[in-house]
């Protein structure tokens, strides 16, 4: 027995819609077996951990908070993976972004008008695309691998980040708790009504809706697909690929920079050595589950916001570690890939020895 | 010896330490990549050989069993990688990926118990009578096994690509997978083979870490040496011998930063805890810059997906 491929004519536009619901189904699966492997009935678990956060009122808002973020970066990344522009550090991007923003708070502590979220917030983008602009000009002027590279800064963005909370940037009155000041009124992201729902949201969608008329029907959008699917065309088509580096490193840094903006004025309230729960590398997920596409990965973004808040749930109800929402995260990703086969394959199981066997 | 020397000496001897994981995974990859496969996936296959290595070697009491362990587990993570992307023809920049943050997470989930557990010491070996040469001798001839085994490795890796008919079948399916395949050869079976070994070698590196390098378990205690691995190999133009200086060269910033901090110079912790990652980026601008002209170590297949035609 061997497997065996088949292109197909054209891309399934079938598959393109099952293959994302097959991956998520496929998750829940390996979940229920990971459940009943450490000792859980695996329904109740599945229960807990997918279906609980939609329970009541608070869990849907904690959702959707969860959600801006993965939005925010998941449609950044999707534009920079259809242009094969391989930016891996929005994690550092993030962070970045979040100390740009903090700037404001720390050094003009103040000043408080509507104006200061405002350049807290154009601060954070910034700050993101500086960050990102790095790997970027490296790719274009040296042929710097982008993904090492941008991958790598994350970890120096993250002890930037640890160097100023302990050191320069800390409160003077806060009892040497390696934390800032912390944020207040205009220097906080307000809230809608009087939950944990904050504007974010509204900036993620329309950056998503945005990014998503951009592809769709812009000539941007075209010469994105084309050099992301065919470079040479692309080429030849007189569109310039370092361009695109430079753009797809622009958008993508620029929305991570103002998620970590927006998580630093909303749910976290003061720059501190932990400021994402790897926001950034679970994007990376929620685009390719959304199929690199703005408004599927706003329904992908909303999905796994689910498994961290699962991740949560189950750790109270069933005492299972909160890590194993990492270990569905990775599941699911390889699920997501290994059924986009199908959009442009069919498979068939052949009987029979491997080709090599036959053809000698 | 004076007291100079002997803080020389432990200097010395820590770089080859530091060092070895780094050579080791990055070894793996070289053939991974040799073979025309690029597996983004070496810090999640390291972690995961971190935290089964340590957890065997905690159980069994020996650290030889652990070592195996961790060379499984680096080859077991590899497998759904393989199957996707040779079988199932996946993006391989995106199930590497994938790779990294399962193996992240799995090690995360599997190593909870171990958190703060004393861990169990690769012990060094005393090579008779060598390693009792004055001040050379405990640096090159006291080490673990997994020293020299990864030095021994890089020099077979080196034979077999360039010195054996597997390394000219490897080269070939790496370099034009159509003609190799035209030629009989089985694209699929070399490449699987390859990347098996690149997990196996991850794995490798990683239970060095948490067997030799700091003997305990620490949640993602691979800290990107993965990612650090994967630039060496770009580094090294996928030669074994270059890699070698490449890992040892890394290694040495590495510890350099623990001296320099040791010693109280005014400069903070976390920048020089972000000089090995600072100066990967150095060496991938140099590097990248000067093969501009000469890409020719380059397998030209790398990352791309091959599927048989009829």
């Amino acid at each position: 027995m061997r497997l065996e491929l088949e292109k197909r004519p054209e891309r399934s536009k079938v598959m393109a819609v099952a293959s994302p619901i097959a991956a998520v189904f496929a998750t829940l699966v390996t979940g229920a077996v990971i459940f009943a492997v450490s000792g859980v009935p695996p329904l109740k678990g599945l229960w807990i951990f997918f279906l609980e956060p939609f329970s009541s009122m608070w869990s849907i808002e904690e959702l959707v908070v969860k959600a801006t973020p993965l939005i925010l970066i998941g449609c950044g990344l999707s534009l920079a993976y259809r242009a094969n522009v391989w930016n891996i550090g929005a994690e550092g991007q993030l962070t970045a972004g979040a100390l740009a923003g903090a700037i404001v708070p720390i050094f003009f502590n103040a000043w408080q008008s509507p104006l200061t979220l405002l350049a807290m917030l154009a601060l954070g983008i910034l700050g993101g695309m500086l960050w990102a602009a790095i790997p970027a000009l490296l790719k274009v002027r040296a042929g710097a691998n982008e993904i090492l590279v941008s991958l790598m800064l994350v970890y120096v963005s993250q002890l930037l980040l640890d160097w100023l909370v302990r050191g320069p940037w800390r409160d003077p009155h806060g009892y040497n708790f390696p934390k800032s000041v912390s944020f207040e009124d205009w220097q906080t992201m307000p809230t809608i009504g009087d939950g944990r729902l904050n504007w974010g949201i509204v900036l993620a969608l329309l950056a998503a809706v945005s990014l998503a008329v951009l592809l769709r029907r812009t000539m941007k959008g075209f010469e994105i697909r084309v050099l992301g699917e065919a470079p040479r065309a692309g080429r030849f088509a007189g569109f310039s690929s370092d361009r695109m580096v430079i753009f797809a490193f622009m958008v993508s840094g620029g929305l991570a920079g103002l998620a970590g903006v927006i998580e630093l004025t909303s749910t976290v309230g003061q720059l501190q050595p932990n400021i994402s729960p790897g926001y950034g590398f679970t994007a990376i997920i929620v685009a390719f589950l959304g199929r690199l596409d703005p408004i599927g990965v706003i329904v992908a973004a909303l999905m796994l916001a689910v498994s961290y808040l699962g991740g949560e749930a189950a750790q109270v109800a069933l005492g299972i570690s909160d890590k194993t929402a990492r270990v569905f995260q990775g599941v699911l990703l390889f699920w997501v890939l290994a059924c986009d086969t199908l959009i442009l394959y069919r498979i068939r199981f052949v009987p029979g020895l491997p080709r090599g066997e036959v053809a000698r | 010896m004076n007291l100079e020397l002997v803080a020389l000496q432990a200097v010395l001897a820590t770089i080859v330490t530091a060092s070895t994981p780094l050579l080791l995974a990055a070894l793996g990859e070289l053939v991974t990549e040799r073979s025309g496969v690029l597996n983004l996936g070496v810090e999640g296959m390291m972690v995961l050989g971190a935290v089964a290595g340590f957890a065997v070697a905690l159980v069994t009491g020996s650290p030889y069993l652990g070592i195996l362990a961790s060379a499984l587990a680096g080859a077991a993570l590899a497998v759904p990688f393989g199957f996707l992307t040779l079988n199932l023809v996946a993006n391989q920049v995106a199930t590497g990926l994938a790779l990294t943050l399962l193996g992240l997470g799995l090690s995360g989930l599997v190593g909870e118990h171990f958190v703060g557990q004393p861990g169990v010491r690769l012990d060094k070996l005393h090579l008779p009578l060598l390693s009792d040469i004055p001040f050379v001798g405990p640096i090159l001839f006291g080490q673990d096994i997994l020293v020299y085994a990864s030095l021994i490795l890089a020099f077979l890796v080196y034979r077999m690509i360039f010195h054996s008919r597997l390394g000219l079948i490897l080269r070939a399916v790496g370099d034009n997978h159509a003609s190799a395949h035209a030629l009989g050869y089985s694209v699929i079976g070399v490449r699987w083979g390859a990347v098996l070994f690149g997990g196996a070698l991850a794995g490798l590196g990683g239970g060095y870490l948490s067997l030799a390098y700091t003997p305990q378990w620490i949640e993602n205690m691979t800290a990107g040496r993965g990612w650090i691995a994967l630039a060496l190999v770009v580094f090294s133009s996928w030669l074994p011998g270059r890699l070698i200086g490449g890992a040892y060269l890394f290694g040495a910033v590495t510890i350099l930063g623990f001296y320099v901090q040791g010693m109280g110079v005014g400069v903070p912790a976390q920048l020089l805890s972000s000089l090995p990652y600072i100066v990967t980026i150095a060496a991938l601008v140099v590097i990248s810059k000067r093969r501009g002209a000469a890409r020719a170590d380059t397998p030209a297949c790398l990352g791309q997906s091959f599927v048989p035609d009829r």
